[in-house]
């Protein structure tokens, strides 16, 4: 049976059918579902870790133990896991290791647009990129026993057009994929000088293997058509150049750490005009320059971005498609904070006060734009309080008393604590507020540490944020509820002056998430005088309409916030007493 | 060049407009097609303007639609429409729906809304059809049924027959939201009158 499936539904049909046993990922857009989707099979071991290392890190040691096992994070997120990626490439493996990476050409919901391949090149370790969910699945299936073949953790590279998109599988029945043995190897695992300088000469060896094994591999396939134009490719790349030459040859990589040689020059002789199209970086294009092949690539396509069809013809053929013109500017749509969102409370008074804001990776990063536009800095997950720190350090004490690090509840479990360790040893100040809104939100409702229920939704011990930060010296750790504006203006006033570091836990739940209710729609009363002080809050639901202040009906939950702003009594709909 | 077929769904995160594409996704399968479907997730969900593409055909190789390439665009809203109408083919076919929702630069006040844009629309020569989908949807019995109102019409426009929608609709919707979404899907086809 063919099945419609997401990219990275494939990816966990692909691990469940080669018999995968362990799974541990941090979620992070666009490769969340697949480890969602893993959750759903009760035969694997399936877990959120708090971040990609630890997760990469629970891989390995089931690899070690004899499990097939994956690991899956964002392009990002490899970065995090970095560590142990290079040197689980010394150490090979024991049960198949794969490990997703995936990008996000286009930057739809990251911080940045880096290109895995490099992190592949540079770790030495294999890398597979398929181009629709049929070879999803098929590829992670094979990277196992790859895996194991060669003794080395294999990575897939996906995208965010290839992790989220619909195409058809067909589904096969789970392999029975018994542990291997245990068995102690000091040499191979315990990656010390001595042992180290020997692994680095057997990871050359088994990369001049995969070299090999490129050339003649199934996922590298010449599809031969006019000798005109010939085009290199691989991944998510492949489709879009499929319809810009529908009459070219192809040679479509589907390894692509290492790459081949003989057979790209063996492509490349049979084809007048060559043309390597990849998305991001030039890493196919430098390759086939440095085996002396003359080919055009980045001289004519962007290094950012996502590519299409239409702009891969405008740039070969130069062909303009005809389309509707529109002449009139249209205002931009920028995502914003949802209808009842806690962290709505947590700026609207960053702004107020003035705040300078060390901000961090989440839905909370949406403050930084109008009309609350109170995030001074936003660069990676945890980063919020070592920029703070350093703020600190910079520029003195008076400086710091204007400055906070704001960070989510999921994001300071990921790599804020360690900040937050490195103030109080270094006798910093800081003030850090924790926006602990029950939930992983942004990437769509994943549990974490904190929220006391496991990938399973399984009841487990939740950590206390409070006790946490006592144990690493913060005598100054106070709960507050975002919605209750003049007490967290207070408590935000107080802690900001004191002389030692503090925390805030900002604890109301995300509002989207079930059981949280408000009491429904509130409206504009004939109170109203048109002061707009509620549209500083940046609701969705309030805008302005011939003149008047409305709130839009089907939009507004009743949250209560814009009545605590409005200074004229001019918002109802609701009893008060029913809003806390 | 192109031999699919591309939809375009469009409109403001949170609308539903995946729901309609994972229907569009099983019409398209159930009548022996290769498909499609590109989706949006993460940060632009929130609140922000989103695109679904479908594509349907022999075979499908792009998931994403370029400029002057979709047959039909569906428009959950009438900024979006106006937004994406440059992806339409010259002969191509636009659903709208007259539901206005201010971005936040509009509320801001940093821009204004666009007026006549479904006038400025059909003066450009276009297929545009516009429908109330939200007051369908509450004949319906329920106003996030839109969406299947939204899916209801374009069924009309096309020449799948009307039962491989109504099975992909119960493939799709949940269980207990089915009766309400047949009758918006009814309304739909209709042109949004019962």
């Amino acid at each position: 049976m063919k099945k419609l499936m997401l990219g990275n539904a494939a990816v966990a049909r692909g691990a469940y059918e080669a018999g995968v046993s362990v799974v541990s990922s941090y979620p992070g857009t666009p490769s969340t579902e697949i480890t969602q989707e893993i959750a759903k099979f009760d035969e694997i071991d399936s877990e959120w870790a708090p971040n990609e290392k630890v997760a990469l890190e629970v891989a390995i040691g089931a690899s070690f133990a004899g499990a097939r096992a994956m690991s899956c994070m964002k392009h990002v997120g490899l970065n995090v896991a970095a560590d142990p990626l290079f040197t689980v490439s010394y150490t090979g493996v024991s049960g198949g290791l794969v490990i997703c990476v995936a990008d996000d050409q286009g930057i739809h919901s990251s911080q940045n647009e880096q290109d895995s391949r490099l992190m592949a090149i540079a770790s030495k370790v294999p890398m597979l990129e398929p181009a629709d969910s049929a070879e999803c699945k098929h590829y992670v299936k094979t990277a196992f026993e790859l895996s194991e073949k060669y003794d080395t953790p294999i990575l897939i590279r996906l995208s965010t057009r290839v992790s989220h998109s619909q195409s058809l599988v067909q589904l096969s029945e789970r392999q029975d994929i018994s542990l291997r043995e245990y068995a102690k190897d000091t040499a191979k695992r315990v990656m010390m000088p001595a042992m180290a300088i020997s692994r680095h000469k057997y990871v050359e060896r088994r990369l001049d293997d995969m070299r090999d094994f490129a050339e003649q591999c199934e996922f590298n396939t010449i599809e031969k058509k006019s000798k005109k134009i010939g085009v290199i490719t691989a991944g998510i790349a492949y489709q879009y150049a499929k319809e810009a030459f529908p009459e070219a040859s192809f040679l479509k990589l589907g390894l692509i750490n290492p790459l081949p040689e003989k057979l790209i020059k063996d492509f490349a002789s049979q084809v007048e005009q060559l043309y390597v199209i990849e998305e991001l970086e030039p890493v196919i294009e430098n390759h086939c320059k440095a085996i002396g092949l003359n080919i055009h690539g980045k001289d004519i396509l962007p290094r950012t971005g996502e590519y299409n069809s239409g702009m891969i013809r405008k740039a070969v053929f130069g062909e303009q498609i005809e389309t509707h013109n529109i002449e009139e500017d249209i205002p931009g749509r920028p995502p914003v904070m949802c209808v009842g969102c806690p962290h709505r409370g947590v700026f609207y008074l960053l702004k107020k006060l003035r705040f300078i804001v060390s901000g961090d990776i989440g839905c909370y990063t949406l403050g930084a734009l109008a009309p609350l536009n109170s995030m001074d800095l936003c660069v990676c997950m945890g980063a919020s309080i070592g920029m703070a720190h350093g703020i600190e350090k910079a520029r003195g004490d008076s400086f710091r008393k204007k400055t906070v690090a704001v960070i989510g509840d999921s994001t300071f479990i990921h790599s804020g604590i360690t900040g937050l360790i490195d103030i109080v040893y270094n006798k910093g100040n800081s003030t850090v507020i924790i926006l602990d809104n029950s939930i992983t939100a942004m990437t769509g409702h994943q549990d974490n540490p904190a929220t006391g229920y496991t990938i399973k939704s399984e009841p487990t011990k939740s950590l206390d944020l409070v006790g946490l930060c006592k144990a690493i010296g913060v005598n100054r750790v106070t709960i507050a509820d975002p919605f209750d504006l003049s007490g967290f203006e207070k408590i935000l006033k107080e802690e900001t002056q004191a002389d030692e570091p503090s925390v805030i836990i900002a604890r109301r739940p995300c509002a989207l998430l079930k059981g949280v209710r408000y009491p429904g729609a509130l409206r504009i009363n004939e109170n109203c005088v048109t002061c707009k002080s509620c549209l500083g809050l940046g609701c969705p639901a309030i805008s302005v309409k011939d003149s008047k202040v409305t709130i839009d009906a089907t939009q507004c939950v009743g949250c209560g916030l814009c009545l605590k702003v409005c200074k004229f009594n001019a918002i109802g709909g609701i009893k008060d007493e029913s809003i806390n | 060049m192109n031999q699919s077929t591309n939809i375009m769904i469009v409109g403001v995160g949170g609308q539903g407009t995946l729901l309609a594409s994972r229907i569009l996704g099983n019409v398209a399968i159930n009548s022996g097609y290769d498909v499609k479907v590109s989706e949006v997730h993460g940060m632009s969900q929130r609140g922000g303007s989103v695109v679904t593409y479908v594509k349907y055909g022999k075979e499908v190789f792009s998931p994403v639609i370029s400029e002057g390439e979709a047959d039909i665009i569906l428009a959950f809203e009438q900024l979006e429409a106006y937004r994406y109408f440059k992806f339409l083919k010259n002969n191509g076919v636009m659903l709208v729906n007259i539901q206005k929702i201010d971005p936040m630069p509009v509320i801001t006040g940093a821009a204004r809304y666009p007026d006549e844009i479904i006038n400025k629309l059909k003066n450009t020569g276009a297929d545009i059809t516009e429908v109330d989908a939200l007051q369908a949807a509450n004949k319906a019995g329920n106003a996030k049924t839109a969406n299947v109102v939204l899916i209801g019409l374009l069924a009309s426009k096309t020449n799948i027959p009307k039962g491989v929608w109504e099975n992909a609709i119960q493939q799709t919707v949940p269980q207990n939201f089915l009766d309400v979404n047949k009758k918006a899907f009814e309304i739909g086809y209709n042109g949004g009158v019962e």
